[in-house]
């Protein structure tokens, strides 16, 4: 089945069969590896993308489902070279260790700070509660997270609405 | 690696599109909605339908509407439309408490009310707080409408009143005053399925007595996921905490859980019974106006 969706601003067209997990597609087909595919069965959230504006867990929809929509990966995260401050704040507080589930928390953390701008402690546990660490390195996502709420960019507003296909 | 069998895939533009696809693929066929249930039953070969029918893009089937004294809720909307909602919140507690504790808000981002329903896994949450609710499932076939009590609607394990050619539309709750509900889970951890829950709606006559009252039980074997007989129990009593006591403890004597991974029969048996006991505590809090 022939599908086009725009990941990160870009188009993709692409014949896929209707059994490919966006997870793959991601990786495998549009070449984007940032997107970690961990437990398979929906728990972990290591592999959660934005569709349209709201995050997924990609190992648990079809690539078909995301026809016609846009997708933003951790790859998207950074504009004109600039880090996203999510980024910036698990860089500064060592949000991560062995870096595995940082693409999914990230993703989650961006969706909740462009809807909550100041988080309490519990709102972020709270938001990333469907997202494992394995390292159990949970103390500092939080407060990385936290930072980034301290930490916005100047025109952060502006780049979350930069989502849409150009 | 986990890929589900081959499978063809149509999406539905509207109700009777999907019907008509339905119609034309038989049994063989599963609506996907959210797919957070059965996506991971396909890629377990749990599951595996010759076609996809997608209704994610019916707009029809999505909204929270009030209609007369009725809430309507579409069977496409998010579970994470049903928590923010403020007239969900506003009318019936049970719904809000427990879409807190069902799966994690990535997956109620996409996960759906009908979908829930529809999968019908017995330790469902939503199917449990709909039936202490007394709410009426609407399913549309080719030959039109036809309603069904959500106390009737499941059939047993991942079986329910909806034919393979027909669809869950809508989910409707009679809203009655001076009533209130609320919601208990015992879970292993944030997000799992159920060990034991129980939800209460108490209905309150103007001296305090208990009027009415609606039990939903999930994941204890509970047939339809009611407590009929506590019910009755408490109707006409006073909503003392002896009276929610005993009517925990005949909630528990009458459903049938199955030991298995999540706990022996027995803690879950107990579980039913004090998690009913809980939510009616806070079921007449709230009606009562001690408790928000």
């Amino acid at each position: 089945m022939m599908i086009t969706v725009t990941v990160n601003g870009e188009r993709h067209s692409h014949d896929v069969e209707p059994r490919l997990l966006l997870v793959h597609f991601l990786r495998d087909v549009v070449g984007l590896t940032g997107t970690h595919w961990g437990c398979d069965t929906s728990n972990c959230g290591a592999c959660v993308v934005w569709l349209d504006d709201t995050p997924v867990k990609s190992c648990t929809a079809l690539a078909v489902m995301a026809d016609g929509r846009t997708v933003r990966t951790v790859e998207g995260l950074e504009r004109d070279g600039e880090l996203d401050p999510v980024q910036r704040g698990f860089m500064e507080c060592h949000g991560l260790q062995c870096g595995f589930c940082t693409p999914g928390m990230m993703m989650t953390s961006r969706w909740l700070l462009d809807r909550n701008p100041d988080p309490s402690e519990e709102e972020i546990r709270e938001a990333l509660s469907g997202q494992l660490c394995r390292c159990t390195g949970y103390e500092n996502i939080v407060r990385s997270v936290r930072w980034a709420a301290e930490n916005p960019a100047d025109d952060s507003t502006e780049a979350s609405q930069e989502v849409s296909p150009s | 690696m986990q890929v589900p069998a081959h499978f063809g895939y149509d999406r539905a533009t509207s109700i009777d599109h999907a019907l008509r696809l339905l119609a034309r693929h038989g049994d063989q066929a599963r609506v996907i909605a959210g797919g957070h249930s059965l996506i991971p039953m396909m890629k377990l070969r749990l599951a595996e339908p010759e076609a996809l029918i997608d209704i994610n893009g019916i707009d029809e089937l999505r909204g929270i509407t009030v209609s007369g004294d009725e809430l309507l809720i579409g069977a496409l909307t998010r579970h994470a439309d049903l928590l923010s909602s403020a007239v969900v919140g506003e009318h019936f507690p049970v719904l809000h408490d427990a879409e807190r504790v069902i799966a994690d808000p990535v997956v109620r981002n996409f996960g759906t009310v009908g979908g829930s329903l529809c999968q019908a896994d017995p330790s469902e949450d939503l199917s449990a707080a709909f039936v202490a609710l007394g709410a009426t499932g609407v399913i549309r076939g080719a030959a039109g409408s036809r309603t069904v009590p959500l106390r009737e609607f499941h059939l047993g394990p991942y079986e329910t009143a909806v034919a393979p050619d027909e669809l869950l539309v809508e989910v409707r709750v009679p809203i009655r005053p001076g009533g209130s509900s609320a919601y208990t889970k015992v879970e292993r951890r944030a997000g799992d399925w159920a060990v034991a829950a129980a939800g209460a709606a108490v209905w309150l006559g103007p001296d305090g007595a208990i009027t009415d009252a609606g039990i939903g039980l999930a994941a204890v074997g509970a047939e339809h996921f009611t407590a009929p007989e506590a019910e009755e129990f408490l109707r006409g009593r006073a909503g003392d905490d002896a009276a929610l006591v005993e009517a925990g403890k005949i909630a528990a004597q009458h459903c049938d859980p199955q030991a298995d991974q999540r706990g022996p029969a027995d803690y879950k048996r107990h579980l039913a019974g004090e998690l009913t006991t809980r939510a009616l505590r806070r079921a007449v809090a709230r009606a009562s106006g001690q408790e928000a």
